[in-house]
């Protein structure tokens, strides 16, 4: 048994911790550990990547054998959703420092570490209650860094925020307490394995957790009509905070994925037909209102935050299939869109610390700015030749349907109507000097723009990769097997 | 007892919900707080409801599930947190602000 696996928890945890009592040691110590921390993650979680092709491997908490003990899996699942979170943490870090946003408020580095020990706990866990607990390390994070650099717009955001996932954690809890209530336990393998055995007079109380469960994630993924928190929340924090947070919407994503196919999974006879369903209108409806954001957005942060929410949508209508072949799609256009939508998150940060808006009197930017935005730009309305093309492209090939179609065509258009007028308002009409861009600030753009650049390149073995992830998602006795259940008694 | 207890998480619920929907940071934080209440008695009651009986096995002749107390303690424990943390942005919104509205003004869209 591989310790490794717990590693991606242990170490932000242990280094935030140690920033909290170095504090006295100044910003210059506190940058280097969060760094090289965070790259010593990246490797961790490059090295979990590779192990995880050869099947799920099982950590017990405590050498506690499941489903008694908590037990973390490292699948391919997780191990893409590792390796995507601290990539993107490390990037968008380099911009927090480049851009001097760590030192805006107090307390920065502690709270990223503990904000990605949050996400890498969440996407490890193999059992529900720890993914509550998880859920909720992330969340206290979040709070920190949302209204990080303060202000009271800022803080009435969090307020707001705040409010929502607390309503949204008790309702995960009421989901939690039902669904032991009635099957007695809270491993996900377990459940797994116990629901198809459920007597029928049980089946209502499971499908009504059920929906409670989707429903807390939708919360999470800021599905409509749950997505109100998205756009104020996104458009008031901090860019690089923003920009992280691209991963955090995806959390959604990954648990909803991860019930729908482990423990509620299609051919279930409790709830055939109840998740996907109702995912597919909302998800339909998230996609056209976060396009209609785009375009009517009036501010450039305001903006990324609307691209974040119609990504979101785009996820979950390929989610919503729940089928190996669109699962690879959804799989393919979250890794694009976390990196899309954190570019689109740094460049309206840039934007907005030279005081660009989209009204008269905004001061001319500088032309590497409005390039960076170009290409934000092209990979977020999905146009040839970045990822977001061939993203769509996976999408639209899995669901062979009117609607979907319609819909992310017609939003794609909105969004490139949205975008082309925030560009010619951004870097057209302002006059004057333009204010300088330090090549340190190019440097997080320009990786993600290479991240961007490598995953249209690979598509081809990205995809194959994507496509085994689906098929060991929709087949999971792999998993269930690696938690090493005692024998079932039987209904 | 069962009775009882339902009631009780019902009344809960529905006080936590109504001062959730109010327009003041004050109400919403006392709601939720409502509403932790009534889930923490939700998950203890999901370890079915009996007197007498403890949570270790061999001290007494029907042992209850003690997994739900083990589990409402930390929901007790990760709501007190929030809520102290809510509590403070609520303060430093209403210092800042001064006035302690939820809604977003008109104009701060355009901010």
């Amino acid at each position: 048994m591989s310790h490794w696996i717990i590693a991606p928890v242990v170490l932000p945890a242990f280094l935030a911790a140690v920033l909290l009592f170095a504090a006295r040691l100044g910003n210059g110590a506190a940058r280097g550990l969060t760094l090289a921390g965070n790259a010593a993650l990246v490797a961790i979680a490059l090295a979990l990547f590779l192990a995880a092709a050869e099947g799920p491997q099982v950590y017990r908490l405590g050498d506690w054998p499941a489903p008694f003990g908590i037990v973390l899996v490292l699948d391919r699942l997780s191990a893409l959703m590792l390796l995507l979170t601290t990539a993107l943490s490390l990037v968008v870090l380099v911009q927090a420092i480049a851009t001097g946003w760590d030192v805006r408020g107090r307390k920065f580095h502690a709270l990223w570490l503990f904000q990605l020990m949050g996400l890498n706990g969440a996407f490890l866990t193999g059992d529900a209650f720890n993914l509550f607990v998880f859920f909720e390390v992330l969340l206290i994070a979040s709070y920190g860094l949302m209204v990080h650099g303060g202000g009271g717009p800022r803080l009435r955001a969090g307020l707001q925020y705040v409010a929502v996932n607390l309503v949204g954690s008790t309702l995960f809890l009421f989901a939690l307490a039902t669904v032991y209530s009635v099957t007695g336990t809270l491993n996900m393998a377990d459940l797994a394995v116990k629901l198809p055995l459920l007597p029928e007079g049980d089946h209502a109380l499971i499908r009504v957790s059920a929906v409670l469960l989707m429903l807390v994630f939708a919360v999470k993924g800021a599905l409509v009509p749950l997505h109100f928190w998205l756009p104020g929340t996104y458009a008031a924090a901090p860019g690089v905070v923003a920009a992280l947070f691209a991963v955090m919407t995806k959390v959604g994503a990954y648990a909803a994925l991860r019930f729908g196919t482990l423990v509620f999974p299609p051919d279930l006879a409790v709830t055939a037909g109840l998740i996907g369903p109702l995912l597919l209108p909302a998800a339909l409806v998230t996609l056209a209102l976060g396009a209609i954001g785009i375009l009517g957005a009036r501010s450039p942060a305001a903006l990324a935050a609307y691209a974040a929410l119609a990504s979101m949508g785009t996820v979950f209508t390929a989610l919503s299939a729940f089928t190996p072949q669109a699962t690879a799609a959804a799989l393919y256009y979250t890794v694009h869109s976390t990196l899309a939508g954190a570019l689109l998150f740094l460049v309206a940060d840039l934007a907005r610390d030279r005081g660009a808006h989209f009204g008269p009197g905004s001061p001319r930017l500088p032309g590497g700015l409005a390039a960076l935005f170009l290409i934000a730009a092209i990979a977020t309305a999905g146009l040839p030749p970045l990822s977001g093309f061939l993203g769509k492209l996976m999408v639209l090939q899995a669901l062979p349907q009117a609607a979907p179609w319609a819909v992310i065509l017609l939003a794609s258009f909105l969004a490139l109507l949205g975008l082309s007028r925030a560009g010619s308002a951004l870097f057209w009409k302002p006059q004057g000097p333009a204010a300088p861009l330090p090549a340190a600030q190019l440097l997080a753009p320009g990786l993600l723009i290479a991240g961007l650049a490598a995953l249209t390149l690979l598509a081809g073995p990205a995809h194959d990769w994507l496509s085994a992830t689906a098929a060991a998602l929709h087949a999971p006795q792999a998993y269930i097997d690696a938690n090493a259940l005692p024998p079932a008694k039987g209904p | 007892m069962e009775a009882l207890i339902a009631i009780a998480i019902g009344l809960f619920t529905a006080v936590g919900i109504y001062l959730t929907l109010r327009l003041r940071s004050f109400p919403v934080i006392l709601g939720l707080t409502f509403l932790s209440y009534a889930v923490n008695l939700f998950i203890f009651a999901a370890g079915r409801l009996k007197t007498g009986a403890e949570p270790i096995v061999g001290t007494t002749e029907l042992p209850t599930d003690p997994l739900p107390q083990a589990l409402v303690l930390t929901a007790i424990v990760i709501s007190f947190g929030m809520t102290a943390v809510i509590v403070m942005m609520a303060i430093g919104s209403y210092l800042e602000l001064g006035h302690d509205r939820v809604d977003p003004d008109r104009d701060e869209g355009a901010q």
